[in-house]
């Protein structure tokens, strides 16, 4: 019953979306606002239903209901609640479901704002939403339906389908196939939402691009409107790459964060094309350049977004990420073609309207050292395109299939990165419209100078590789001119009206978030930066079987391996955990418990490490193997992380200061911004 | 006066752009290149491995396989893993028209005229590793025909299909 409720409700918000398409284009073909008006209402109306189908489906996973195959494929009695409930986006079908109820909460909360200024918008918002939502919502009702049951006909045969075949009877289990134990862990439980919660949120300001489009306003308002929106979009994006690779580093046992897997890159992708877009638009709204750019940025990103939901969830490429298999891959290829054509010749036929009259000037200027990092940060995007496609395109071209793995993308893109740490120190000293070395230099050699002090102490303490130095002094660069710019504007306030330093930098803070939110963000990113060359360049391992009371040594750690207990848990694991010491030049720092894991019912093993961690570094020791009968003997492997907390802390800092940039501000955005002008006039219905 | 003043000092600007951003993509393209070059790895099957010999050999290669679980030897002292891979398409499309990727697994492993491959492997015993799963592994191979891989992944497809016997997809 509730099973027939959900599908109800999924198909009513598929024929809903396809009105209000059909309501919104034709309102302001024949200019009528009360048919737009109907439009908006049929907007709101898909939250209630996709939210009636989603619990739904989160009822029949909860209680066990096999019948239906999804359900049966991602749950099984031994199962936790909390991990049955989140199986909700375990697997492809119900992450469809999750990713359509997404978007309708936050196309919903669009509608839901004030539209008196922006009325010619709405429309057009509406259809590019309900264009997306449709579009999932076909994939969810008419190809991965997570609500087909399992049907027994009189044959004996076993089918999946929603309605009863004539004569069967539901195909009843006892137990289902459970949730693959790799993603039965916290981490697992929260990645998959917020990258779709990004993937989702950048639907927003691209549905504004389009709107600004298709009405031909020319100005930076869509950009003002959806800042919020972006930014919100970027952090969950941001917090679902920072938890995916902690999620790796605790489960995946590799001793490693990120491999440069096709569908982290497809992840990854998005987020390149959204901060450049996060740093281009200022230069719009500063300089009123670039228009035509940012319209291409937009546009980039929702294609990749829909890309990243595809690559993540079709088992297309082989990777760590694919646990589902299935054909939606031409539909997807199909929607993606067709919105990127039409956003694309959209915007060419407004390319004269977008024109700009300003000219960048200066080779040294803001907007010009913000231009480079755009054309940094899309070059690194070329480089995560061309990894993913290679294979194919040498295959056409060759016949032969050639593929490269993470040191191509290390190799191509660690310069571009080092030059994107550059900029990230230049660009807040340089003046907007006009720069020249001079000034720059004025302005940057007390910063420069006290951060290559840290070159010179980490060559006297001992370091050689010239990458780690270059790494490290870019960091300092650009953590003295980030700090330089914090003490420079808190003193003028200092001198200016008197207030105390602490309150003056509270207030410089609070003033210009976006500003300030946007250092302390570069500052997470130096510190990420630091964890990275930490565990790139200096990453150590050794391996080794110990008998009981036997030792390895990795770094001036001392392991030793002191006991091994297996059991059966009655969660249906069995459980190798080894007891090891960690000893560090002489002194006890406690015991370390790496274990192995085998759920028997998937038939699948998984490795638990036990790591000891400080911001210096990581001890990160994995049980390889053990002697099955005497429990004397246990194969370790060990890694040496150094830094790589700096990675994590890093990581909170950007989202801190992402929320900073993108906490609402007290002062109402209506007195600043322009009035605008409506083509028509805006009747309330 | 005024203005043409201004449109030298636009194209002679937009020039300086131009050049730059040349300068930019013309390094992000010898990065590409350059990369591309020096980390190529070349995608073969077993059976094209058996074909081309010792022309392949000292290049980066990727094979992918099916496990022979019978073959499976660990050494956990030194961390040396053999085991013996049987030949399946390399081709996506030729897997799914043989049936998916479970069926090809099946048939390989079990079929004695499958060309094979020894391969061998120092590290961690991956938990997938077991019969019938589809190895992944970028190595080379060495002058005795042994195939020394330095990574290697692995698929399980079975997880998915075993527990509806004849599902039909509606």
């Amino acid at each position: 019953m509730i099973i027939d409720l959900g599908y109800g409700a999924l198909v009513i918000a598929f024929l809903v979306s396809l009105y209000g398409i059909f309501a919104a284009i034709y309102g302001e073909w024949k200019k009528k606002a009360a048919w737009v008006e109907s439009a908006r209402l049929a907007m709101l109306l898909t939250f209630p239903l996709i939210t009636i189908s989603a619990a739904s489906l989160i009822y029949a996973l909860a209680n066990g209901h096999y019948e239906l195959e999804y359900v049966a494929s991602v749950t099984s009695n031994s199962m936790p609640l909390y991990l049955k409930v989140t199986a909700l986006w375990g697997g492809q079908a119900g992450s469809l479901v999750f990713w359509s109820w997404l978007l309708s909460l936050f196309t919903t909360a669009v509608t839901l704002r004030k539209w008196d200024r922006d009325r010619e918008f709405l429309p057009w918002v509406i259809v590019v939403s309900l264009v997306t939502l449709t579009f999932f919502l076909i994939l969810v009702i008419f190809v991965e339906n997570p609500f087909a049951r399992l049907w027994q006909l009189p044959s004996g045969q076993v089918v999946e389908t929603m309605v009863a075949p004539a004569g069967a009877q539901v195909f009843l289990r006892a137990d289902g196939r459970g949730l693959n134990p790799l993603l039965r862990h916290p981490g697992m439980v929260i990645h998959p939402p917020m990258l779709y919660l990004g993937f989702v949120a950048f639907v927003v300001p691209f549905a504004f691009a389009i709107a600004a489009l298709v009405t031909n306003r020319a100005d930076d308002r869509w950009i003002r409107i959806t800042r919020r929106w972006t930014l919100v979009a970027w952090l969950f994006l941001s917090l679902g790459l920072v938890l995916g690779g902690r999620w790796a580093y605790d489960v995946l046992g590799w001793g490693g964060y990120w491999g440069w897997d096709p569908v982290e890159i497809a992840a990854f992708m998005p987020w390149l094309t959204g901060t450049a877009f996060l740093h281009s638009v200022m230069i719009q709204e500063k300089r009123g350049m670039m228009k035509h750019w940012n319209m291409v940025l937009i546009i980039l990103t929702y294609s990749l977004v829909i890309f990243g939901t595809f690559l993540t969830r079709s088992g297309v490429l082989s990777s760590v990420h694919s646990f589902a298999q299935s054909a939606i891959g031409p539909l997807f290829f199909a929607f993606i073609a067709i919105t990127f054509i039409v956003s694309l010749s959209l915007l060419i036929s407004r390319w004269d309207s977008l024109k700009s009259k300003g000219q960048m000037t200066s080779l040294l200027s803001r907007e010009a050292l913000f231009m480079y990092n755009n054309l940094l940060f899309m070059g690194i995007l070329v480089v995560c395109f061309w990894g993913v496609i290679f294979p194919l395109i040498s295959e056409l071209v060759t016949g032969q299939k050639i593929t490269v793995g993470p040191p191509f993308y290390e190799r191509a893109t660690a310069p571009q990165f080092a030059g994107l740490l550059l900029l990230m120190g230049v660009a807040p000293l340089a003046a907007w419209r006009h720069s020249t070395f001079k000034t720059l230099g004025r302005a940057a050699w007390k910063p420069t100078l006290v951060s290559l002090l840290v070159p010179v102490i980490v060559i006297i303490g001992g370091l050689r590789q010239p990458a780690a130095i270059l790494g490290f002094w870019l960091a300092a660069f650009v953590v003295c001119v980030t700090l330089y710019e914090f003490w420079r504007g808190a003193m003028a306030r200092h001198r200016r009206a008197g207030e105390s330093l602490p309150v003056a930098l509270w207030r410089l803070a609070g003033r210009n978030r976006r500003r300030y939110g946007g250092y302390i963000i570069h500052l997470g990113v130096v510190l990420m930066a630091i964890g990275i060359i930490g565990i790139e360049v200096f990453q150590s391992e050794t391996q080794g079987t110990l008998a009981q009371g036997e030792s390895l040594t990795i770094q001036g750690y001392t392991v030793t391996f002191e006991s091994l207990n297996v059991f059966d848990t009655s969660e249906g694991r069995n459980v190798a955990r080894a007891v090891v010491n960690v000893e560090k030049d002489g002194r006890n720092l406690g015991e370390l418990y790496p274990r192995r894991d085998y759920y028997y019912e998937a038939q699948q093993p998984m490795t638990i490490p036990g790591v000891r961690s400080t911001m210096e570094d990581d001890l990160y020791v994995l049980l390889v193997d053990w002697e099955p009968i005497s429990t004397q003997g246990a194969t370790f492997k060990i890694y040496h992380n150094p830094l790589v907390n700096w990675l994590w802390l890093g990581g909170i800092v950007f989202i801190l200061g992402t929320l900073v940039a993108a906490w609402p501000n007290k002062d109402k955005e209506a007195v600043r911004s322009r009035v605008s002008r409506p083509r028509y006039a805006a009747t309330k219905a | 006066m005024d203005q043409s003043a201004a449109v030298e000092t636009g194209s002679s600007g937009r020039l300086k752009f131009i050049v730059g951003g040349i300068l930019i993509i013309a390094a992000v393209a010898y990065l590409i290149i350059s990369s591309t070059q020096a980390s190529a790895e070349y995608f073969l099957t077993v059976d094209e491995v058996a074909e081309r010999g010792g022309s392949v050999m000292g290049r980066d290669l990727r094979i992918s396989g099916a496990v022979i679980g019978e073959t499976i030897e660990y050494d956990s002292q030194d961390l040396k893993l053999t085991f013996t891979m049987a030949n399946i398409p390399g081709d996506n499309k030729d897997i799914e028209a043989q049936g998916g990727l479970a069926a090809v697994l099946n048939k390989a492993v079990n079929d004695p005229n499958a060309k094979r491959l020894q391969v061998v492997y120092i590290g961690v015993k991956p938990d997938l590793l077991r019969h019938e799963a589809q190895a992944i592994m970028t190595g080379e191979l060495g002058e005795d025909g042994i195939f020394y891989a330095d990574e290697l992944l692995l698929k399980c497809p079975t997880k998915y299909e075993e527990a509806v016997p004849e599902q039909v997809d509606a």
